[in-house]
């Protein structure tokens, strides 16, 4: 699904840079559940976001389900981003004045489809995510965790291929994040293929395997035993 | 290009954020306020210089005789010039295609009665194509014709005054009025926007007044229309050698002012054709002026609005929007916001003068008014400028970079 070889990004502090990404070496297998963990500066977030074509590595290569990513123009990697990449943030970003139903369906826009079918697209992600009842409010209207499932929804919504999910419980209660992520359990073994960026054990533990990353380079890289989240709570 | 939904998620935009887009759509509106109604005043301005020279055709000449006051080619000083009705001929046989109307003139005054009703009144001796150099209106009857010419025919055509004085609102045609012990038939009433003075008048074909007074061929003075299709400039020059042909055909001295004089309405009409276009001039830059600070207005706006959005705009290229995509949504809103608060305040603009027009008319502003092709064009620029006003703030959008806006704040 996804190669990554001698990965190197520096961002320029002044006149010197900062190195944080320094040679980064993964594959992520379908159906993977990954977690990538580190404190912050560790690039964590600057490795998902080369992953999710949103930043561009400086060296190193960089292959998404056999197609090199690189030296993509905006309007590729907007296309790539669309076809491929499903995106859950931690602050949600839902676009604030549309409803959860227009919002699902923006993506859908962006590939171009019709109104009417994307809108029924659109309603029935929101009732995988259990929000048929909530689609037309807006996300001041909704609590935390349903923003955070509307987010979900939208990400699936474009049928991505992988699944980027930056602290997406970062921002969430004990309880409501543990929701999160038995939904995000229950959608990796539908099949999808999911990263996810925390720096919480907890978080990481409920994924089949963690990347650790220190000062931009990968420390260790274990499987472990995923603890289902329906048995924890 | 159309495409229903980009123009939705304007519209949603603009809708969910009224404020935003009425404050920034209430300069343009304002700028174009105040351009519809400078242009209207100007236009007010030119209407009234249009009144104060009448209705007589704006393009006439008029050649008076008079007495030399130089010594010239053995002639003395002092000799009176006398223009005969051959002097029409030679003006049209030299200048044919220069001339639109021409008549000769001569110039009576007579006392007038009927039925008891007596009154003094001038009369003019003239041409049929004397009613279009003076432009007047026949109210009822006919002017004189071509037959009345050839005939000396005694007929007349009266003034409104003269008929409102010496026939009691009778009316006057096919009656026989005395003028100075000669009996004429009244053939047409005539009326002049140029008020009581012109109405006063009686006119009466040139052979016949001719015929009656001294039996001769002589011509008080001759007045003309120059072609209407020829410039100012070309109608001065058209002046100057009407008069030195003139002047060598009645051996005058060229340095002599008094013997020949010729009136040239072009003069007048090229001084205020400079002036009003020195005025329209003066009112479009203003007006371009303010349109300018309007559009600089929405721009300054529009660039605010981008940093407001940068945030949804980097979310929706996330989600796979386009760079284009992006800078079509923002031009096509600020061309939107621009046409339509600018048509807004056209259509003010345009209530305003319709409004407060007819009161300004103690001010030299006569009609104040905006054509349809001022509206047209200004819908053009107004769209233009909203794309202008758009454009930098579109690209700097369409630059900018998803992580910087996503990331946590």
């Amino acid at each position: 699904m996804l190669e990554i070889h001698q990965l190197h990004k520096s961002y320029p502090i002044g006149d010197s840079s900062l190195h944080v990404l320094k040679g980064i070496d993964l594959t992520v297998e379908d159906g993977e559940m990954v977690a990538i963990m580190g404190s912050s500066g560790s690039g964590k977030s600057t490795l998902l976001n080369i992953i999710g074509m949103l930043d561009e590595a400086d060296s190193g290569d960089y292959i998404l389900d056999g197609l090199p990513i690189k030296n993509l123009t905006e309007k590729k990697a907007a296309v790539y981003r669309n076809k491929f990449l499903g995106f859950i943030f931690q602050s949600f970003n839902l676009i604030n004045y549309k409803n959860a139903l227009e919002n699902v369906a923006l993506p859908l826009y962006y590939q171009g489809m019709k109104r009417k079918e994307r809108q029924e697209l659109a309603m029935f992600h929101l009732g995988k995510v259990g929000l048929t009842n909530w689609a037309h409010h807006l996300p001041k209207e909704l609590s935390g965790g349903q923003n955070q499932r509307v987010a979900i929804a939208r990400a699936l919504a474009a049928n991505p291929k992988l699944l980027l999910a930056d602290e997406p419980t970062g921002a969430l209660d004990m309880a409501t994040s543990y929701e999160i992520m038995e939904f995000i359990q229950q959608l990796n073994d539908e099949g999808k293929t999911i990263l996810i960026v925390t720096h919480e054990e907890d978080i990481a533990n409920m994924c089949k395997r963690i990347v650790r990353l220190r000062d931009g380079v990968i420390m260790e890289d274990k499987k472990v035993n995923q603890v289902r989240v329906s048995q924890n709570v | 290009m159309f495409d229903l939904d980009l123009w939705r998620e304007i519209f949603q935009s603009i809708n969910k954020n009224r404020t935003r887009s009425l404050l920034s759509g209430f300069t343009v509106a304002f700028a174009i306020l105040l351009f519809a109604i400078l242009f209207g005043i100007a236009n007010g301005l030119q209407n009234t210089f249009k009144e104060a020279f009448g209705t007589d055709a704006n393009n006439s000449i008029v050649i008076f005789p008079g007495r030399t006051t130089k010594a010239y080619k053995g002639l003395q000083v002092g000799r009176q010039i006398q223009f005969k009705n051959d002097d029409r001929a030679y003006i049209l046989d030299e200048f044919g295609d220069k001339v639109q109307y021409i008549t000769s003139k001569v110039n009576k005054s007579v006392s007038a009665s009927f039925k008891g009703e007596k009154n003094n009144y001038e009369v003019r001796g003239v041409y049929p194509e004397y009613m279009f150099i003076e432009n007047n209106i026949i109210k009822d009857g006919r002017y004189i014709n071509q037959n009345d010419l050839n005939n000396k025919t005694k007929v007349v055509v009266i003034g409104r005054v003269v008929e409102d004085y010496l026939f009691f609102k009778e009316n006057a045609i096919g009656k026989y009025i005395n003028l100075s012990g000669i009996q004429y038939k009244v053939v047409g009433v005539f009326t002049d926007d140029e008020g009581d003075r012109e109405e006063s008048v009686i006119y009466m074909p040139i052979t016949t007044t001719q015929f009656v007074y001294g039996n001769n061929d002589f011509v008080d003075l001759i007045h003309l229309t120059y072609n209407p299709e020829m410039n100012s400039d070309q109608a001065l020059n058209f002046g100057t050698s009407l008069t030195k042909r003139l002047k060598e055909r009645f051996s005058v001295a060229s340095s002599d002012q008094r013997a020949i004089r010729v009136q040239n309405m072009a003069q007048g009409t090229k001084a205020v054709g400079q002036m009003t276009t020195g005025l329209t001039f003066i009112i479009l830059i203003i007006g371009f002026g303010t349109l300018i600070a309007g559009v600089v207005g929405v721009s300054n706006i529009m660039i605010f609005i981008v940093k407001e959005r940068t945030k949804e705009i980097g979310i929706r290229k996330a989600l796979g929007a386009s760079p284009k995509s992006i800078v079509s949504i923002i031009l096509m809103e600020s061309i939107l916001i621009t046409a339509i608060a600018g048509y807004v305040g056209l259509l003010a603009g345009v209530g305003v003068l319709k409004l407060v027009g007819p009161s300004l008319k103690e001010y030299f502003i006569k009609d104040p008014s905006v054509s349809s092709g001022l509206v047209i064009g200004a819908t053009i620029t107004l769209v233009l400028a909203g794309a202008i006003a758009g454009y930098l703030p579109a690209k700097k959008a369409s630059q900018i970079k998803p992580i910087v806006a996503l990331r946590n704040d």
